[in-house]
């Protein structure tokens, strides 16, 4: 690890400026996994501006329904809050599938978001990686390849996203409010990540000292039953390999609307339209969803190593849907 | 003032860990934690290839740092007296032969320093092409020459035994039974991942070394870590008396203790070094990857007529090591013609040890899914096709079995698990989105005594016994179980004994290792409680004298029964595992084991022994799996983020019983090893119930979903 100085902001708009102006300034949340990064030399920033204090801790009721989560609130009591387990259970479900009850104790909302691949050469230092030095070469690409993105990689980066929540968030239709250098805005949750292209460098849209203050979701839907569902290698404390977040609702036994978003296939929580637009309509049958699980992995382009993850994405998500019709009968 | 009074039975009793209240208090002292006046730190320089040599060490930048008292490398280090080991043989020569070997260190006034400047050091190599993938079809595959560590069999392999046997004619039996399994498995590389990582707190003073560290035999590393320095063994003092998980990773002092002290004769200052868990897939061995080609011929009868078992297994250019994989089928079952062999494949990878239950664990895993495979085949039930190949005497040697109590373990476990109503037709059983099945395997591990052991009791005029053997306590209870022992064999209560460990200042012993410890330690310390006795009632009349007394029992050979007597210990395990039709996710809802251990000293940490085991056979089966880079010959995924081990929520109903059947021969408490039975033959049990589940058979190790989804 390097010497670091560490800052604690009271302001916003000090703490902003503070990282636009200084190229090796970071912003430290609940540090769980920026920490690590440290400790490997993966990331080697000079100033941590400490910025829990910046940001709202709390779960408040929008006047539309919906709910405003700060971006500084635990994982862990976003997954206790009555409100959230009631109303989007796929978001609680989420994240208690995910790290360990120690970790969900410390990392936030917006940390959660902002967390880097688990991808073993990104954190190995003595192996290339392009996300970490542009340029540098992939040595996932033809290497232990099970963790990796089977749907939007590119030649210089085949790593997936490690969150669970956000995977959640993504079939919510959440939008997350940044605040920056210019005004406040707002970014689809599902537009927040970005696919590694050309420049797997950048993990997401934000732009330098950026910083997440809070996510929104829209009202819930009445009929709308969600759930989430992780695969993995172990019963816990373990990423995943396939996760589905799911929402159905359906009406004389067709589809009326459906959100799915997946887990552990991209460099991006990845929203399942083309899935959803095949099922918006059909029939509520193991078929349709088979049809729109087959639509949507269309486009997967497995690696030697992780082609399994196809066959385990569609089942996983015709298990899942399936689950949600039948809990609608 | 005391009398020897009635025999007080603390053996069997389940009593509470002498050294449990530290533990939960945090106060038990482990190495790292030892306080030290000014102590320095090291942080290592390790390879980042493969195979090849340091041509050029820069250390300019990290010596400018403040704080940086030195920089090791092979152009400076000191040489080593006796540098015999090629593992312990630390920085004296530019040669590199794994990915991750030391190359260098640095030493500083904080470890953050000490690992800053050791990331400005810039090495220069020239790389060959490393070399590190195992497979059957190599042509360099190499008979084992090295000549054991352990044992006195004077064979190959790491316990002492030959590298390959033969009995009669294999090939012509196979070809004339009835029925034949000609399978294939293999077994990855497994590192041992104690929680406590591999330390070395390290003083010099006036010419002595004192090597604060977590082993599992202070007189072991006492000898290895002298010699290589070239000191007299008596100015080596190791200490080591809390241990927090060795897994056999401990048993040999590996490089980093030689470095460590090797620093510290440089800076003439305390050294304290602790590897990182990263470090530790590199330096501290693990269990080799094996290939294991099986094949059973049986007759009409069901018994079987012919079993071969040939193994390929992976090993360090470094250091030839060499696994005793298919020794358990030379003792398992009765079968006329037999054979036997070890293949090593020589990798530019680290350099191999014991992990719990070196062999058996792989082997029986290997054999135990044969004979499912092979039961299948004769249509008979797993248990039943046991039962009836169950040899009179060992196979081999042809000596009878100290004790051998499987079949009543077969019978009573199968009893316990309901095993009598279980359906054997595959993929036949349902429980909503689950595929449930059912499997079975036999356990197996011998039961040694080592030689080198002297255990001293003190007598005080209070009547308190003081016991002094530098055994080790793992974390499993053996400093508790020796406490019993020597109670017992004192006639006193626990409570009047005090039991001292970990410290070559007491006297010697051998190694926690080859589930040998209570039967080597425990006899050591029985006689020398009988000598004890016998002078306190001679010439004193069965009190303790004002000035005290003190009896030392030297046992200098093993157990001469060993000659006379084939000594094991066994068990059966009972698995039921559901598969996920969708995903092939699996959960292993039930395991049971039955064994045969001998008599048990404490139930409490026995039971704690056994189901350790077998949880670690279940995280052996389905999780765990050092993934190397064929392309730069490191493991992967080497953290506990990646390298999965099972989780508490893994682990569903989980039951080990005994039968509590004292073996006439292994020591005079009648005990059998317990440490790692319990490992052995999980794996099997769990594979042959995924295919009574799925009716897929998987043959590679771990068992991940992604054999199992379709």
């Amino acid at each position: 690890m390097r010497p670091f100085r560490y800052e604690r902001a009271d302001e916003v708009s000090a703490a902003v400026t503070t990282l636009v102006r200084d190229p090796e300034a970071a912003y430290l949340a609940g540090g769980t996994n920026l920490v690590d990064l440290m400790r490997l030399e993966v990331v080697t920033p000079e100033l941590l501006i400490d910025i829990r204090r910046l940001t709202s801790d709390r779960i408040e009721e929008l006047p539309d329904g919906g709910l405003r989560i700060g971006a500084a609130v635990p994982n862990s009591d976003l997954a206790a809050d009555p409100r959230v387990r009631r109303r989007y259970p796929v978001l609680s479900q989420a994240l208690l599938s995910g790290a360990s009850g120690q970790l969900r104790n410390l990392a936030t909302t917006g940390g959660n978001l902002l967390q880097r691949t688990r991808c073993p050469y990104f954190q190995d230092i003595t192996t290339a990686c392009n996300k970490r030095t542009p340029g540098a070469g992939c040595s996932a690409m033809e290497g232990y390849q099970r963790d990796m993105a089977i749907l939007g990689a590119s030649p210089t980066c085949v790593a997936t996203h490690p969150s669970d929540m956000a995977v959640a968030l993504a079939a919510l239709d959440a939008v997350v409010t940044v605040a920056g250098p210019a005004s406040e805005r707002r970014i689809r949750l599902t537009e927040l990540h970005r696919l590694p292209e050309a420049d797997p460098e950048r993990d997401t849209v934000l732009a330098r000292g950026e910083l997440i203050t809070g996510v929104e979701l829209p009202p819930p839907h009445s009929a709308l039953r969600s759930r989430y569902r992780k695969v993995r290698d172990r019963a816990s404390y373990a990423f995943a390999l396939i996760s589905v977040a799911a929402a159905l609702e359906v009406t004389d036994g067709a589809v009326r609307d459906a959100r799915i978003a997946l887990g552990g296939v991209a460099h991006k929580p990845w929203r399942a339209t083309t899935a959803e637009a095949t099922l918006r309509g059909a029939p509520a049958t193991r078929e349709s969803f088979l049809d729109a699980a087959a639509a949507e992995l269309s486009a997967a382009r497995p690696l030697p190593g992780n082609a399994f993850k196809v066959p385990l994405a569609r089942n996983t998500m015709v298990a899942t849907l399936l689950e949600l019709l039948e809990e609608a009968r | 003032m005391s009398h020897v009074t009635a025999r007080p039975h603390a053996i069997g009793l389940p009593m509470d860990r002498v050294d449990g209240a530290q533990k939960v208090t945090g106060t038990a002292t482990y190495a790292y934690e030892w306080p030290l006046d000014q102590p320095v730190y090291l942080y290592p320089l390790q390879s980042t290839i493969a195979s090849g040599r340091v041509t050029g060490v820069d250390s300019a930048l990290a010596e400018a740092e403040p704080g940086v008292l030195a920089v090791l490398s092979h152009l400076n280090a000191p040489t080593l007296t006796r540098p015999d080991d090629p593992e312990l043989a630390v920085l004296q020569s530019a040669e590199v032969a794994w990915r991750g070997q030391f190359i260098g260190a640095v030493v500083a006034e904080s470890l953050e320093t000490a690992r800053r400047a050791a990331g400005l050091v810039r090495v220069d190599y020239e790389s060959r092409p490393p070399d590190v993938v195992l497979r059957a079809d190599r042509d360099d595959l190499c008979s084992p020459v090295h000549a054991a560590a352990f044992g006195t069999g004077g064979g190959e392999l790491q316990d002492g035994s030959p590298a390959d046997s033969l009995l009669g004619d294999v090939d012509t039996a196979l070809a004339a039974s009835p029925t034949m399994v000609d399978t294939t498995y293999s077994t990855p590389m497994y590192h041992n991942n104690p929680m406590e990582p591999h330390t070395a707190v390290v003083t010099w003073l006036n010419g002595e070394l004192l090597v604060r560290c977590s082993t599992q035999g202070v007189s072991m590393s006492q000898a290895l870590i002298s010699g290589v320095l070239g000191l007299e063994p008596g100015r080596v003092r190791v200490v080591s008396p809390h241990v927090g998980g060795a897994f056999g990773s401990k048993v040999y002092p590996h490089a980093y203790a030689v470095l460590a002290a090797m620093a510290a004769r440089i800076v003439r200052r305390p050294v304290k070094f602790t590897l990182t868990r990263q470090q530790m897939f590199a330096l501290v061995g693990y269990r080799p990857a094996s290939i294991q080609r099986i094949r059973l011929g049986a007759g009409r009868d069901g018994r079987l007529t012919a079993l071969a078992h040939d193994v390929i297994e992976q090993t360090a250019k470094a250091k030839g090591y060499a696994e005793q994989v298919a020794v358990c089928s030379r003792m398992m079952y009765a079968a006329p013609h037999r054979r036997t062999t070890h293949r090593l494949a020589p990798l530019d990878i680290p350099v191999p040890t014991i992990m719990r239950a070196p062999g058996e664990a792989q082997g029986m895993y290997a054999l135990e899914s044969a004979m499912d495979e092979m039961a299948i085949a004769c249509g008979l039930d797993p248990v039943e096709f046991r039962l009836r190949n169950e040899p009179e005497v060992h196979p081999e040697s042809g000596l009878p079995f100290s004790s051998r109590h499987l079949t009543d373990c077969l019978r009573e476990g199968a009893r316990r698990a309901g095993w009598e109503h279980r359906d054997p037709a595959p993929r036949a059983h349902r429980a909503g989105r689950w595929l449930v099945g059912t499997g079975m395997a036999v356990s197996t591990y011998p039961s040694p005594r080592f030689p080198g052991n002297t255990a001293t009791i003190r007598v005080g005029p209070d009547g308190r016994y003081t016991v002094r053997i530098a055994a080790a306590d793992l974390g499993t209870g053996t400093w508790t179980a020796l406490t019993q022992i020597a109670a017992d064999a004192l006639s006193v209560p626990v409570g009047q004994v005090e039991m001292r460990i970990g410290d070559t200042a007491l006297p010697a012993a051998s190694v926690a290792g080859f589930s040998a410890g209570i039967n080597s330690w425990g006899t050591a310390i029985w006689e020398a409680a009988d000598r004890l006795r016998a002078r306190l009632r001679a010439e004193h009349g069965g009190i303790a004298p004002p000035e005290g007394l003190e009896v030392s029992a030297e046992m200098a050979g093993g157990n001469p029964e060993a000659e006379r007597y084939a000594m094991h210990s066994f068990g059966a395990q009972f698995a039921e595992v559901r598969v996920d039709e969708d995903t092939g996710e699996l959960r292993v809802t039930r395991l049971l084991g039955m064994f045969d251990v001998g008599r048990v000293i404490n139930p409490k940490t026995a039971r704690s022994q056994l189901i350790g085991g077998m949880t670690q056979g279940m995280s052996m089966a389905l999780y765990e799996h050092s993934v190397l880079d064929p392309r730069f010959g490191h493991v992967v995924n080497h953290d506990f983020a990646q390298y999965h081990i099972a989780s508490h929520a893994d682990v569903h109903a989980i039951e080990a019983h005994w039968l509590d059947e004292p073996d006439p021969h292994t020591n005079p408490m009648g005990a059998k090893g317990l440490g790692e039975v319990g490992i052995v033959g999980t794996a099997a049990a769990i594979g042959n119930a995924v295919h009574h589940a799925t009716g897929v058979r998987v043959r590679e190790l771990p068992i991940t979903l992604d054999k199992l989804v379709s």
